[in-house]
């Protein structure tokens, strides 16, 4: 274990005998491990311990923040002096207001200890078993299995004290022959509801093993899986979903509030303490997390605030800051859309020739203001004809308005799954977004992948 | 340190061990966003920490940490060993890295100013009075101004005798403009989109933008965007700046060519390539025109530097020949399966991440013309500048890439500015369809910061150097 709560009383006398007006001190720790695997056979397997301090210090309405991973306290006692050195010739920033106040938060199961036994020979039995499996149906699997624990301290002048741990499993596979490929995922805090034999037998079951067609780009019905429905609206949290995008008025929310945006069955929102995602029951700035509703029955609602963006309209945050120094903005990072009323099988009933999405690829964004995306589609795009399944087809390329996929939204299935690229560039916080199936009537595929 | 480093050798050998190396990475980094009249955010950052690679009966374990004392470094080359160990129950094929000489050395990008000994009030100075410019047109309502410093320190040991000392210092600047009208949002940048150019240089870099001499031309073209016409639709002739080029040059050769994406172990993230160990040599990848170097020894690169992280040094090897396919970037691991050596690209992205192979300055040399000269043999088509999105297929066949700014081009002359140009295309067939490409007087780097690539995601810093091309038949105005 980390224990970073050991370092309390270090850090709360820090705070007290700071020369700052505010003073704040994240402390982000990780025991992390990663096993990637191609062609069912392991090439990479690490292992990681750290710990970040991240110290934001307000003078005078100026903000300087100083991150060490070197936590001697000579070494923290340096960074106060180089603080103190920047904030000198800053001007003051008059739109900051303050940091929070100390509020409570509540108490949301985040770790669990079963994450321990995951020692690497119990990951790597774990993945000969599903070698096996796959080498059983002639096939070969590729991917990640990642778990880790983190602890996060906030604490902050004005009393601010909050602790959690969380622990996370991770495991993203793709199984494939020489001719298709079929992906399924699994990301969880609690990892005694891991099943590899399930999920293997859902990534064998996408894979056609029959050669794949080209079809003609242009607009198709769609049925897009929970995993490419996630991506959709992580770029909606990016782009419009936040206070900073509004402020700055590039936000496609703008002027729009209780305008009917999208179709009446959309509701999506943000729930840091909901357990069918990855909950999140405080932001960096120590901040209990609100619910937040983006549309609600396809009307536009509501956007998230930091400290900041809700001083500045003298609201109060709703608990979505993030690591700072944080330039993007209180972007959303529990995303939910509310599930429908249809099955998965029904919808692919309904269609009598569309596009089947397993999920998205290197997704990015054209029009702002328009949510109008481009990106690939991967592992598992097939043909649908008169309600059935019929063919793996090559990986299309969409040019597709968000915001228009989600106003063209003929069904949306009951059934929901958390999905996470559970990537960690830096430190390790896994993410989640809920995400139901939709059926769009009309999305608009640019072109395809072929040489 | 060299004590404590030699230990963990000595120990690893003592454990008959196939081969281990050790990484002492310190870095420091300094980074100053000026927004709309105010310091959005001044922030440093110090990291340091080890990372041990065992390879172990033939598979690979690795394990990091913060605390660098004898203690943790034994525990943490046991938890290394423990997961080679492990994962040598499932290994299909055993790792094989070449043999190399061991080599015990130092480099240093050569600087002339540290930036990092450039006084604060100095930067943020630099940044307001730049960023205040941007201001100048009422229609830019947000004006941004960006900074930023970055210094590497590193050792890499290992159990064959190597042991080499590194120090790289990076740094580079922007600023941008957008503009904004009801729901219209236009950006212009400069040098670059995405906070700048970034380069191995010291602050004599920064200095060299000059900033505030472009900013009231940045402010305008975000203004006039605003009032531009879209982008057509159509197949049309296509010119590219070099700041555009090399992002096509990065997603389109670079990523494709990665050995390590081609063998398959980037596929449950990055993605593979449409290449194949077999296509170098023989492939037609562009025109006869197209002459792609990756060059890590290049003076001022972003992804130049002395040694990788395998201990293998810095080269210059043509890529693609006349056109075609003639080498992939390699390791000592990947490098046998083309019959050749590894030409030093495996880089990591600090202490706590294994190396991967990564691009390293990835050019396309320069051709024959004037820039004046394509345009004004071009009877009709576009010019794109600065880029503004970009997608491509986890195969990296098909691309598709938006830029900030674009014009039209009648009969050899630039005419109006189009908004929201974005072109499309397919990988070989884009290279092949160059027919022209600028001289040396146009060639420029283009530090690209943000590369990103496994699992855990690692951020690499690599460079491209390009001239202004053109292409022909392109597909451009990819909307509905």
């Amino acid at each position: 274990m980390i224990g970073i709560e050991r370092r309390y009383p270090f850090l709360k006398k820090i705070i007290r005998d700071s020369p700052f007006d505010q003073t704040e001190i994240v402390l982000l720790a990780e025991d992390s491990s990663l096993t990637r695997f191609t062609h069912s056979t392991i090439h990479q397997h690490v292992a990681e311990r750290n710990a970040t301090l991240i110290l934001r210090v307000i003078s005078n309405k100026r903000i300087v923040v100083l991150t060490t991973n070197l936590l001697t306290p000579a070494s923290i006692e340096n960074l106060f002096e180089r603080a103190l050195s920047i904030a000198k010739i800053q001007p003051p920033n008059e739109e900051f207001l303050s940091l929070p106040q100390k509020k409570s938060f509540p108490q949301v199961k985040t770790y669990y200890e079963g994450i321990d036994y995951l020692t690497p020979r119990r990951k790597v039995e774990i993945l000969r078993k599903l070698f096996l499996k796959v080498k059983d149906k002639g096939l070969h699997a590729s991917g990640s299995f990642s778990n880790g624990v983190v602890e996060l301290l906030v604490l902050n002048s004005l009393g601010v004290e909050a602790y959690q741990k969380y622990s996370d499993l991770v495991f993203h596979l793709i199984v494939h022959d020489q001719e298709s490929s079929g992906y399924a995922s699994f990301v969880s805090r609690n990892p005694s509801s891991f099943n590899i034999e399930s999920l293997a037998q859902e990534a064998i079951d996408r894979v056609r093993r029959i050669p794949e067609v080209t079809i003609e780009p242009g607009e198709y019905e769609v049925i897009l899986e929970p995993y490419a429905v996630a991506e959709l609206l992580s770029f909606l949290g990016y782009l419009g979903f936040h206070a900073l995008a509004l402020q700055e008025k590039r936000s496609f929310f703008c002027n729009r509030f209780g305008e009917k945006m999208v179709d009446e069955r959309v509701t999506i929102y943000d729930d840091g303490l909901e357990e069918e995602g990855l909950p999140i029951p405080f932001d960096f700035e120590g901040v209990p997390k609100k619910r937040v509703v983006f549309f609600e029955s396809g009307m536009a609602r509501d956007v998230t605030y930091d400290s900041f963006t809700a001083g500045r309209e003298g609201k109060e945050s709703t608990g979505h800051a993030l690591m700072a120094p944080n330039t993007e903005g209180p972007v959303p990072i529990n995303l939910f859309m509310k599930g429908g009323t249809s099955s998965l099988e029904e919808m692919i009933r309904s269609v009598r020739r569309g596009i089947y999405v397993t999920r998205f690829h290197y997704t990015n964004v054209v029009e702002p203001m328009k949510a109008v995306l481009t990106g690939m589609t991967r592992d598992g795009t097939f043909l649908i004809e008169e309600g059935e399944i019929k063919k793996p087809i090559k990986n299309l390329r969409f040019t597709e308005s968000a915001l228009r996929a989600l106003s063209r939204v003929k069904a949306i299935s009951k059934e929901r799954r958390l999905c996470s690229e559970g990537t960690v560039y830096s430190r390790r916080f896994i993410t989640g977004v809920v995400a139901p199936a939709i059926h769009v009537d009309g999305f608009y595929f640019s072109g395809a992948s072929k040489l | 340190m060299k004590n404590l480093i030699e230990n963990i050798l000595d120990l690893a050998k003592l454990k008959r061990v196939d081969y281990a190396d050790i990484r002492l990475v310190k870095r420091q980094n300094e980074e100053i966003g000026i927004k709309n009249g105010k310091v959005e955010a001044f922030a440093q950052e110090e990291d340091s920490g080890f990372g041990i690679r065992v390879l172990f009966q033939g598979a690979w374990g690795f394990a990091c940490s913060s605390k660098i004392n004898k203690k943790e470094m034994e525990s943490v080359f046991g938890k290394a060993l423990k997961i080679a160990r492990a994962s040598s129950r499932a290994v299909q094929r055993k790792v094989f890295l070449e043999d190399t000489k061991p080599k015990l050395d130092s480099f240093s990008t050569p600087i002339l100013v540290d930036p990092f000994r450039v006084s604060p009030e100095r930067k943020v100075d630099l940044l307001l009075r730049s960023e205040a410019l941007l201001r100048s047109k009422p229609k830019v309502k947000i004006s941004e101004a960006f900074m930023g410093s970055y210094k590497t320190e590193k050792i890499f040991a290992s159990t064959e005798g190597s042991y080499i000392e590194q120090r790289i210092i990076e740094c580079g600047a922007g600023i941008s403009a957008t503009a904004i009208e009801a729901s219209e949002v236009q950006v212009r940048s400069y040098p670059n989109s995405f906070r700048g150019n970034f380069a191995t240089r010291g602050y004599e870099w920064i200095e060299d933008l000059e900033l505030e001499r472009h900013a009231e031309r940045v402010a305008e073209e975000a203004v006039a965007l605003l009032y531009a016409k879209p982008c057509p639709s159509k197949v049309t002739t296509l010119i590219l700046d070099s700041s555009q080029l090399a992002l096509q040059i990065h997603e389109s050769i670079g990523h494709p060519i990665e050995m390590d994406r081609v063998l398959g172990t980037e596929t449950s993230y990055a993605g593979t390539s449409f290449i194949q160990p077999e296509m170098v040599g023989n492939f037609q990848y562009g025109s006869e025109i197209i002459h792609v170097v990756a060059d890590a020894t290049y003076p001022g690169g972003l992804g130049t530097f002395g040694y990788d992280d395998e201990g293998i040094e810095a080269q210059r090897v043509p890529i693609i020949s006349n056109g075609i396919l003639v080498n992939l970037l390699t390791s000592r691991e990947t490098a046998h399966l083309l019959g050749k050596k590894s030409n030093g690209t495996m880089r990591a992205d600090g202490w706590n991440r294994i190396p991967l192979i990564r691009m390293t300055n990835i050019n396309l040399e320069p051709g024959n013309w004037t820039l004046e000269e394509i345009i004004g043999d071009t009877k009709e088509g576009l010019f794109l500048s600065t880029n503004r999105s970009w997608s491509i297929d986890d195969k990296r066949i098909n691309f598709q890439f938006g830029t900030e700014i674009g014009w039209e081009i009648r009969n050899g002359k630039l005419g109006d500015m189009v908004k929201n140009p974005t072109y499309t295309g397919i990988t070989p067939r884009f290279w092949r369809s160059c027919d022209a490409i600028a001289n040396r007087d146009y060639w420029q780097m283009w530090g690209t910061p943000n590369c990103g690539k496994g699992e855990p995601g690692q951020v690499a810093h690599v460079g491209h150097g390009a001239a202004p091309a053109r292409f022909r038949n392109v597909q451009v105005g990819v909307m509905k």
